[in-house]
Order: structure tokens, then C-alpha cells, then sequence
């Protein structure tokens, strides 16, 4: 059984349809890298994975329980599957502690002195502790997407879905992220949007090239960076490389 | 007529603060119950399905779209046609109440629009219910932005509560004109009545803005007071 199944997902917008049949599946603590141009459906795949886009049709399997049931409780599956945005989405009312503590106290149900001294332990993983009181306002934009980061590991998910993690950031700030990431490789499944190739390369167990809403090839980064199978895959590897570069 | 003012004064205090007890409850109490009803009345609207959502529409509307005069008259001399009848302060609070409701909800409505979507994926990504996510992110945020229009409605209910001395209410104008009315002294007394009114307004918005600094967010500071009405 695997951690977790994607199987044949579509999902349309306004008649138009985004993703056209996807299918992939991870192990524990495995990361992998989900490329593509954009407008081609990536973001929307990972929110189909945890429901917040919930799809037209496939299905999702999550420690072989089905996400995708409508039975299923999904915020209880939710709490597995941790999700960082893009745009950080930090609760703007609420310190950075708070920030990581209102899961373990409202979904978790831990008691409020126990939750803070985890999300300490949380904000000191993602090198933050110092920032603790701080409001999401006073924070720069890697320190946000930090917090972020801490809020899901608070949860202690199988997997966290990464949206464009680095995306929104200033490129000296970037690095900072990254790092954080890499330091979850292999303790926490990882399933990443982005463009930054050094990551893929180096950290990513393996890479998904999606276009047009389909996974057009995949592989591990050594294939897929010196041997890809098809030229567009080749072509988007080489301009997306001339980008944002390797590390 | 020929005592001098300090004496019409003084003479008129006890009446005066009867009349303003009355303001000040009918303020209160108005203000209370149109926020309950108004934050289920924009939480209807903006979260419910499509009945919840007509009728929350349709109560805002319907209300918003008529003169608070005429929803009195309603209250105060039409129900009593159909068997149902209120003491004029009774009639006074339901009608403020109900009026001020409908507008507290569409300035709640605007506020939990302006809160950006990802707040809720955020909170449902966490696992958080719709409810809870309402509850402990959205609502906090939304009533934080809609201070500023609330402190609005309070001083327009403050000043509005005035109308209903025409149902009969002895509230703080009401007791002006009765004095006036035996007397004469109409510029005194007004000026008298509106020099309250300007204390009760300056007093309560000072009041307002602490809480709304209270209350305000690190690194984005209190949300600034503007007139929706006025827009």
C-alpha cells in the first residue's frame, strides 16, 4: 500500500478543464517535485489532494483511507496533510506562536500551555523561536513562509503539500526557506510546486513534469535532468534552468 | 418665564436626566441586539445556502429600504390593528433594534468580504471546521475591520433615538420639548439637549477609538473610522 494514491484526478473551472487525468503516488517520507508552466494545473492538483478543491472526479487514498469519500471526515484527514501557500496565508490577527498553536489547541484539542510549548518547539525548528511574539505584519516574507511551515509540522502531518513555497519571496530570503525545507527531507513526505531546480535536483526523490493537465514524464532529477525521454520535457528543464538556475 | 437661566437650569436637570436614562437605554439595548442579529444576519448571508441567504437578503433590504419612521408607525400603531401592542418604549426598542440590525450586518458583511480567501483555505487546511474557522479567524478579523462603522452606528443611533419621542417615548428630546412646550424657552432648552447630545457622541467615539486601538493588529494599527452611510 502506498502512503498516498492519486488516482486519474480531473477538475474543471468554469467548463474549462484543468487537470485532465492524473495519477502519481508517494511514499513515507518522500519528496517530490511537481514542475510545469504555469496555468497548468499544479496548484490545483495539490488542492484537490487535500480537498480544499475537492475534484470532478478520481480519487485520492491517504494511508489507504479514501480522501475523496464523501463519508470520510475530511478534517480529520486534513490535520495529515499539512499545506503551505504560496501567499503564506498566516492568520493576520494572531502572533507567530498563535499562529502555530490554534491547530494543536482547536482541532488537537491540547491543552493551551501544552500547545504553546510545542509550537515554541515548532517556530525553534524552523529557526523562529525569537520571533514568537511577532505578528504575521512584523514578519519579513521568509520569515512568514516559516511560520507557515512550523504551522503544518505543528499538526505532525504524513505529508505536507508545498504551493509555490518560495514564489512570493525576495530572492535573498529564498534561501532561508529552502533550507528549512531540506532539513524536513525524508522525516516528513514532501510534495512540492516550484521552479527552483536546485532543490529538485538535490533534494527531490523524484521529479513530475506536468503541461496541459496531464503528468507528461517523471523520473528521478539524475534522469530527468541528463536523460529526459521527451525533448518538450528537455526544453522546459533547459529554460526553467536558465531562470532560476541550479543552487 | 422670568426665572433666569441658572434657575431654568436646574429646574430642568431631573427631567432631563430622566430623558436621558432613556437615550442612553434605548442606545444600549438597541445597538446589543441589532449586533447579535446582525452577526447572524451577515453570516447568513455570506455563508448560508440559498434559503438562509434570500431571507438575510431580504430582511436587510427590506429594512434598509424603508424609513425607520415608518418601521415605528408599523410597530407602534399599525400591529395594534392585528391584536399586537407595545408600550412605546417597547415599540421604540424593537424598532431601533431592528432597524440598526440590518445595517450592522451589511457593515459585518462588507468586513468578512474583505478578508481574503486564503485565510479560510488556511484555517480548513489545518483541519479547522467551516465553523470554527468562522469562529476563530474569520470573525475576529472581520469585526476588527468593522469597528470604525460600528462606532458610526452607535452615534447615529445615539442621535436617531431621537425620532421616537413621535411614538410617545419620554427619551432625552422628548423631555426637552415637554419642558419647552410649558415655558417657551425653546433655544435654551434645545441648546441645552444638543449640547448632550455633542458630549455623549465626543465621549463614546473617544471610547470607541481605544477599543478599536485596543484591539488593533501589531504592524497594521486600528482600523480608521469613515462614514459608510455617507458613501
Amino acid at each position: 500500500m502506498h502512503m498516498l494514491e492519486v488516482k486519474n484526478i480531473h477538475k474543471s473551472y468554469c467548463k474549462v478543464e484543468i487537470l485532465k487525468g492524473v495519477s502519481f503516488t508517494m511514499e513515507k517520507g518522500e519528496t517530490k517535485v511537481i514542475i510545469g508552466p504555469s496555468g497548468t494545473g499544479k496548484s490545483t492538483l495539490l488542492r484537490c489532494i487535500n480537498q480544499l478543491s475537492p475534484p470532478d472526479k478520481g480519487e485520492v487514498w491517504l494511508d489507504g483511507e479514501e480522501v475523496t469519500n464523501p463519508k470520510t471526515n475530511i478534517n480529520k484527514i486534513r490535520e495529515k496533510i499539512g499545506f503551505v501557500f504560496q501567499d503564506f496565508n498566516l492568520f493576520n490577527h494572531l502572533s507567530a506562536l498563535r499562529n502555530v498553536s490554534i491547530g494543536l489547541e482547536k482541532v488537537k484539542g491540547i491543552e493551551k500551555e501544552e500547545a504553546r510549548k510545542r509550537a515554541v518547539e515548532e517556530l525553534h525548528r524552523v529557526g523562529l523561536d525569537a520571533k514568537a511574539q511577532q505578528y504575521p505584519a512584523q514578519l519579513s516574507g521568509g520569515q512568514k513562509q516559516r511560520v507557515g511551515i512550523a504551522r503544518a509540522l505543528a499538526m505532525d502531518p504524513d505529508i505536507i503539500l508545498f504551493d509555490e513555497p518560495t514564489s512570493a519571496l525576495d530572492p535573498e530570503l529564498i534561501g532561508d526557506v529552502l533550507d528549512v525545507m531540506k532539513s524536513l527531507a525524508g522525516k516528513v513526505a514532501m510534495l512540492v510546486v516550484t521552479h527552483e531546480m536546485g532543490f529538485a535536483r538535490n533534494v527531490a526523490h523524484e521529479i513530475i513534469f506536468m503541461e496541459g493537465g496531464v503528468i507528461v514524464e517523471q523520473g528521478s532529477p539524475k534522469e530527468m535532468f541528463t536523460n529526459a525521454k521527451l525533448a518538450r520535457t528537455r526544453e522546459f528543464l533547459g529554460r526553467i534552468g536558465a531562470l532560476y538556475g541550479d543552487e | 418665564m422670568t426665572t433666569n437661566f441658572g434657575q431654568f437650569f436646574l429646574d430642568s436637570i431631573p427631567n432631563l436626566l430622566t430623558g436621558l436614562g432613556n437615550t442612553l437605554i434605548l442606545t444600549f439595548i438597541s445597538i446589543t441586539v441589532g449586533f447579535i442579529i446582525g452577526i447572524v444576519l451577515a453570516l447568513g448571508k455570506v455563508y448560508g445556502n440559498k434559503i438562509i441567504n434570500g431571507f438575510c437578503v431580504a430582511y436587510i433590504e427590506l429594512i434598509r429600504g424603508t424609513p425607520l419612521l415608518v418601521q415605528l408607525f408599523i410597530i407602534y400603531y399599525g400591529l395594534p390593528s392585528i391584536g399586537i401592542i407595545f408600550t412605546p418604549i417597547q415599540a421604540a426598542l424593537l424598532g431601533l433594534s431592528i432597524n440598526s440590525s440590518a445595517y450592522q450586518a451589511e457593515y459585518l458583511r462588507g468586513s468578512i468580504q474583505a478578508i481574503q480567501s486564503g485565510q479560510m483555505m488556511a484555517a480548513r487546511s489545518i483541519g479547522l471546521n467551516k465553523l470554527k474557522s468562522i469562529q476563530h479567524i474569520i470573525l475576529p478579523q472581520a469585526l476588527r475591520i468593522s469597528i470604525p462603522s460600528w462606532s458610526n452606528e452607535f452615534v447615529y443611533l445615539l442621535q436617531y433615538s431621537s425620532i421616537v419621542y413621535i411614538i410617545q417615548v419620554e427619551e432625552l428630546t422628548a423631555e426637552g420639548i415637554f419642558i419647552a412646550a410649558s415655558n417657551f424657552r425653546y433655544i435654551e432648552i434645545l441648546t441645552m439637549i444638543a449640547i448632550i447630545y455633542l458630549s455623549l457622541t465626543v465621549v463614546s467615539t473617544e471610547i470607541i477609538d481605544r477599543i478599536a486601538k485596543r484591539f488593533s493588529i501589531p504592524g497594521i494599527g486600528a482600523a480608521k473610522r469613515v462614514s459608510l452611510r455617507d458613501i
